[in-house]
């Protein structure tokens, strides 16, 4: 209550002293709300990866390594070969698109390796999301692509290595043509 | 017509309650002849007169006193349709533009987290000249902005791609509900953090155990962008996004991320899951056309709709109408599988990137039929045939489908799902 009749009598204020609230961020118009917040708390949840890599923490990570772990943390929900399901095909459909039957994964879709890492580690495994250490996140990449057939059994995936993975379909993306239907 | 005529006439008015409870009776079986066996089936005709003798006449007895939260009317039972990511709204038994609260679809992706908004923060950093954290005491703070707003997921009718699929509307159109919102404009809040001259792409995440995350231009969400707090008057439910979530007017609804708690802006899209291998349209070239923000126009006539059934005579054909791109300018209504075309009535107020109402009164002589609807926008953008879409898209891009929609009435009046 006395949380929300000090909002309100704040509010008055505000609305006399600006009779249109701007929305333009060029303007100068600040009400001294909210907390400064320090490199810690934002890097705590400062989680996503971009294309160029930034965002990718320290640690590595082998095709073998990820076997192991994708068989242990995630086969029983996509497959043991990241084929067989239940839940979202992870491997193969190269090809497919243009087809009748298009299968979507990450080796005929994705067009970026780096949202790899991204959604691994924020949300799978699906029961225990932002679970997964850094050097287990960069192993099942390792193996997801190898099993696409993107990398070499060999490969060791890293902050350097993993944007430099140049996706089968990368080229595969057009921006917004819409409204694109003729009118009948 | 209105069937709450009798309901809302007073006592001190001509009409006696024992009037007005015959006309609500008389209402609940039109309502039962019309809907048949769909899902608002829960009243049958059977059920009524047994019920109303069981209890004893209310002008008899008192009634029960005052309530802190209300409950819907015992026996109004319509409700969400539930899969494990998502859930349906009844549009078929709804009116006007507003869905209530506990109505509106979900579509979240790994299930509604529970969070105590005291410790809820979100915090904006990245290309800003002051990273700062809000509670939601800041937010409420702030200037507030209230807009009733069509929120639609941009898989909404995407089954329709393959063909007819959905048996109701709430299958077909489900994915689609309007709300009253207020919140802060994401613009007000940025400005609190100083937004840096290079920056041009804004990273909105959510705290549920999908941390769903999208990229969005900032030049567009600085136009009309809000973070919002209160749906229809009261605090977010829970599915929608409780404590904060976004809504960005017009936008696919995945955009207007749920349980958000960080704002991060950047000079490049971050090419998330979500804006690359998902709400992408892929084209029958192999191309996949990438950030298709905006709901284009689309229409579906509600009632008579698929599983219900309909008597000879008079029927008043309702449906909904709505624009990503802004208001709804016409909705022509054809009962003759789309030879000819009649323009509707628009409940006002026609609101931008809102349902619309349109309602065209109809003889149905008893022929078989099919009943469609179009919708044309204010910028002069018509609703595509499901032929001249499906010619443009092929059938394999899934979100975005936004056809003619047909429903089909037989001589016995039962309304069925069809392509044209
Ligand atoms: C309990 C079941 C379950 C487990 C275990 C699981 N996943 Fe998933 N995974 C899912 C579901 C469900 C989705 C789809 C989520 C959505 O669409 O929101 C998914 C989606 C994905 C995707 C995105 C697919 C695409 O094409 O967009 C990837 C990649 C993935 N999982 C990797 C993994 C990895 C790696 C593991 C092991 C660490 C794992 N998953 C464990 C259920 C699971």
């Amino acid at each position: 209550m006395c949380r929300s009749s000090r909002a309100t009598s704040i509010i008055l204020v505000l609305g006399l002293l600006m009779v249109s609230p701007s929305i333009s961020v060029a303007e100068e118009s600040r009400y001294g709300l909210g907390l400064l917040v320090g490199e810690a708390a934002i890097k705590a949840w400062d989680i996503d990866v971009n294309p160029t890599g930034i965002g990718l923490p320290p640690g590595r990570g082998t095709v073998q390594q990820g076997a192991i772990i994708y068989e242990n943390k995630c086969a029983a929900c996509h497959g043991p070969t990241g084929i067989e399901g239940p839940k979202d095909r992870l491997v193969g459909g190269q090809g497919s698109l243009t087809t009748a039957q298009p299968i979507k994964t990450i080796g005929s879709y994705w067009p970026y390796a780096t949202t790899l890492y991204d959604y691994i580690f924020r949300a799978m495994p699906f029961t225990a999301p932002q679970s997964l250490t850094s050097d287990e996140v960069y192993a099942l990449v390792a193996w997801l692509l190898h099993q696409n057939g993107i990398i070499p059994k060999d490969a060791v995936m890293d902050a350097r290595t993993l944007p430099a993975v140049t996706m089968p379909n990368r080229g595969g993306f057009v921006s917004d043509p819409r409204p694109d239907v003729p009118i009948h | 017509m209105n069937p709450f005529d009798g309901e809302m006439r007073t006592s001190s008015e001509e009409g006696t309650e024992q009037e007005a409870r015959i006309d609500r009776r008389t209402w609940l079986t039109e309502v039962v002849s019309l809907v048949g066996v769909t899902a608002a089936g829960l009243i049958t005709p059977a059920l009524l007169p047994a019920e109303e003798g069981a209890s004893p006449a209310p002008t008899h007895v008192p009634g029960r006193g005052p309530s802190p939260y209300g409950l819907r009317a015992e026996g109004e039972t319509v409700q969400r349709l539930t899969t494990a990511t998502h859930s349906l709204t009844p549009h078929q038994s709804l009116h006007g533009i507003i869905t209530p609260s506990a109505l509106h679809f979900e579509r979240h992706h790994n299930g509604v987290p529970s969070i105590n908004p005291d410790r809820h923060r979100l915090m904006m950093h990245g290309l800003v000249d002051r990273p700062l954290t809000f509670a939601m005491n800041d937010l409420v703070r702030f200037p507030s902005v209230t807009r009733t707003l069509f929120i639609e997921c941009s898989g909404n009718s995407g089954h329709e791609w393959k063909g007819p699929t959905g048996k109701t509307v709430q299958e077909t159109h489900g994915l689609m509900s309007t709300s009253e919102w207020t919140g802060v404009p994401l613009a007000t809040v940025l400005a609190e953090s100083g937004v840096k001259p290079d920056a041009s792409w804004v990273l909105a995440e959510g705290s549920d155990a999908a941390a769903m995350t999208r990229s969005l231009p900032l030049t567009e969400v600085l136009k009309d962008a809000l973070l919002c707090y209160a749906q229809n008057g009261e605090a977010l439910r829970p599915e929608q996004g409780y404590p904060l979530r976004l809504v960005i007017p017009g936008w696919e609804g995945n955009t207007c991320i749920k349980w958000i708690r960080r704002i991060k802006l950047g000079t490049a899209p971050f090419m998330t899951r979500e804006e690359t291998s998902r709400y992408t349209d892929l084209m029958p070239d192999g191309k996949s056309r990438q950030f298709t923000f905006v709901m284009e126009a689309k229409s579906v006539i509600t009632s008579p709709s698929g599983g219900q059934r309909i008597e000879p005579g008079f029927v008043e054909i309702r449906g909904l109408a709505w624009s990503g791109l802004g208001s709804v300018r016409a909705v022509d209504v054809s009962a003759d599988g789309g030879r000819t075309w009649h323009p509707t009535q628009l409940q006002a107020p026609v609101l931008p990137r809102c349902h619309t109402r349109f309602r065209f009164g109809w003889h149905w002589n008893g022929d078989e039929t099919i009943i469609q609807s179009r919708c044309t926008d204010e910028t002069g953008y018509v609703q595509p045939t499901r032929t001249a879409l499906v010619a443009s898209r092929g059938t394999h891009s899934f979100y975005h489908y936004n056809a003619i929609h047909s429903w089909k009435i037989d001589r016995q009046g039962n309304v069925t799902n069809v392509s044209v």
